[in-house]
């Protein structure tokens, strides 16, 4: 019953869609602000899901029916399987399992999966371009974000659970504050932008060039859960690397200084969003698998003599 | 906001996903389109954003004559659009086929070819004009339902 009320309730799934739909409407008011607009009223994000529920689903001429639906649903469960977790063990560190640092960085690729199976079932030119492009830029990404969110785990001497990590913090300061934590940090905080498929990493959406890519041939319901899983997204994402970084828990204080760290990261991201035009895929994949992934492995290598 | 307006309605009004679709426009009225983006009107305010798929819209927004060469693909453009989702006629071009009436180029006019709920005239219409034609189509949004 408790394990339920976890995935479905708080922190899983109404908990996190309600949270990411504020943080979705932040990250949109905020482009708004820096363009000198109004931007969209609170509760946009919300009229916006409603909305496409209500619409009509259409399933294109020659799409793999099975496939293009159970597509979004991938993703979806990811998110919220990561949130729980996530959620659960910040809440008491004693929860999770050995290795649930792993689990959550492969929960973490599932909607970026689901995006690359969605697309390819749709039979669209466009669609296929952005899931060739989500592919490559997954494969530019994920190697540096792995190894940065293994740096902690090193510098801790081999802690693999995320509730130990938590509580190791707790006791020495965050890893944000070391050498190698803070190098770590920076690659892994690149790593959330690009899985966010924000600017300058929409390449695989990218809405002026091929018109939002793999979704283009999603609509009504398969688009909300769509985008709901990108707003729940933007929750988890930043939430695990402060977790896995600074670790503040969510107890007491903790809980405080977890939103502040939180809303910290979120607004550097949108600041970098809102002021960095679109890099090509080759640019991109240049930019991880060179300087973010020699970061990367400065940081491991400080880690690994203790720094 | 209408008394007993649920909230499928409701949302729907809040959340108007144009498509802006271009038949031979002089590039005129798209600019001015762009304009209502723009932080002096910015209607993001109310929810209306410009999408790059027909899947995703709610305003099939189209601009232009309609010339021969474009008329068949604005039916096929407008049953690829899930419902509910409504026409609005841009510029006199797109209301009436303007100067270009009974050119050599010219198919027919768009309400021949799908139905449309709002007309703006105006050549190029005010920013003020569309805002105000977005308006009325969120308010016969939620009457309609089926596929016409
Ligand atoms: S109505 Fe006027 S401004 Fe608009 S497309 Fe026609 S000629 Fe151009």
């Amino acid at each position: 019953m408790t394990t339920l009320f976890i995935f479905l309730v708080f922190p899983g799934f109404l908990f996190t869609a309600f949270a990411g739909m504020m943080a979705s409407w932040l990250e949109r008011k905020i482009t708004a602000r820096l363009q000198w607009r109004v931007g969209p009223p609170w509760y946009q994000s919300f009229a916006d899901t409603v909305k496409l529920l209500s619409k009509e689903t259409l399933i294109p001429r020659g799409a793999v029916e099975t496939v293009f639906l159970a597509a979004p649903l991938i993703g979806f469960s990811g998110v919220i399987l990561s949130s729980s977790i996530l959620g659960a063990v910040n809440l008491d560190p004693q929860r999770g399992f050995v290795g649930d640092l792993i689990v959550l960085l492969y929960l973490l690729m599932l909607p970026s999966l689901s995006l690359l199976i969605g697309g390819a079932a749709s039979r669209n030119t466009l669609a296929a371009l952005g899931v060739s492009r989500e592919m490559k830029l997954m494969i530019a990404y994920e190697l540096p974000f792995v190894l940065a969110v293994l740096t902690p785990v090193v510098r801790s001497g081999g802690i693999i659970t995320l509730g130990g990590l938590v509580i190791f913090q707790q006791a020495h300061g965050g890893f944000l504050w070391s050498p190698s934590g803070a190098l770590a940090f920076i690659v892994a905080l690149l790593a959330v932008h690009a899985k966010l498929g924000w600017a300058p990493f929409d390449i695989a959406e990218a809405e002026t060039e091929i018109n939002s890519g793999p979704l283009i041939e999603y609509s009504g319901s398969l688009l909300a859960v769509f985008r709901l899983t990108r707003m729940m997204l933007l929750i988890v994402a930043p939430l695990f690397i402060i977790t896995i970084f600074a670790g503040a828990g969510f107890r007491g204080w903790g809980m405080a200084w977890s939103v502040l760290q939180y809303l910290i990261v979120m607004v550097a991201l949108i600041l970098v969003k809102n002021t960095n035009p679109r890099v090509r895929i080759d640019q991109a994949l240049r930019f991880f698998w060179r300087p973010v992934l020699v970061l990367a492995a400065a940081a491991m290598a400080l880690a690994c003599i203790g720094y | 906001m209408g008394r007993g307006m649920g909230i499928r309605t409701w949302a729907l009004r809040k959340s108007l996903w144009v498509f802006h679709l271009s038949t031979g426009s002089c590039n005129n009225c798209d600019i001015e389109i762009i304009d209502c983006l723009t932080p002096r009107y910015d209607v993001e305010r109310f929810g209306i954003t410009l999408v790059g798929s027909i899947r995703h819209a709610d305003v099939l927004l189209v601009t232009g004559s309609v010339n021969r060469r474009v008329a068949p693909k604005i039916r096929m453009l407008y049953e690829m659009a899930p419902r509910p989702c409504i026409v609005v006629a841009c510029g006199t071009c797109a209301c009436g086929q303007h100067m270009f009436k009974g050119s050599y180029h010219t198919s027919e006019p768009l309400d021949a070819h799908v139905p449309v709920a709002v007309y703006i005239p105006g050549c190029p219409p005010k920013p003020e004009a569309f805002i105000s034609g977005i308006v009325q189509a969120a308010g016969q949004m939620g009457s309609l339902r089926t596929r016409v």
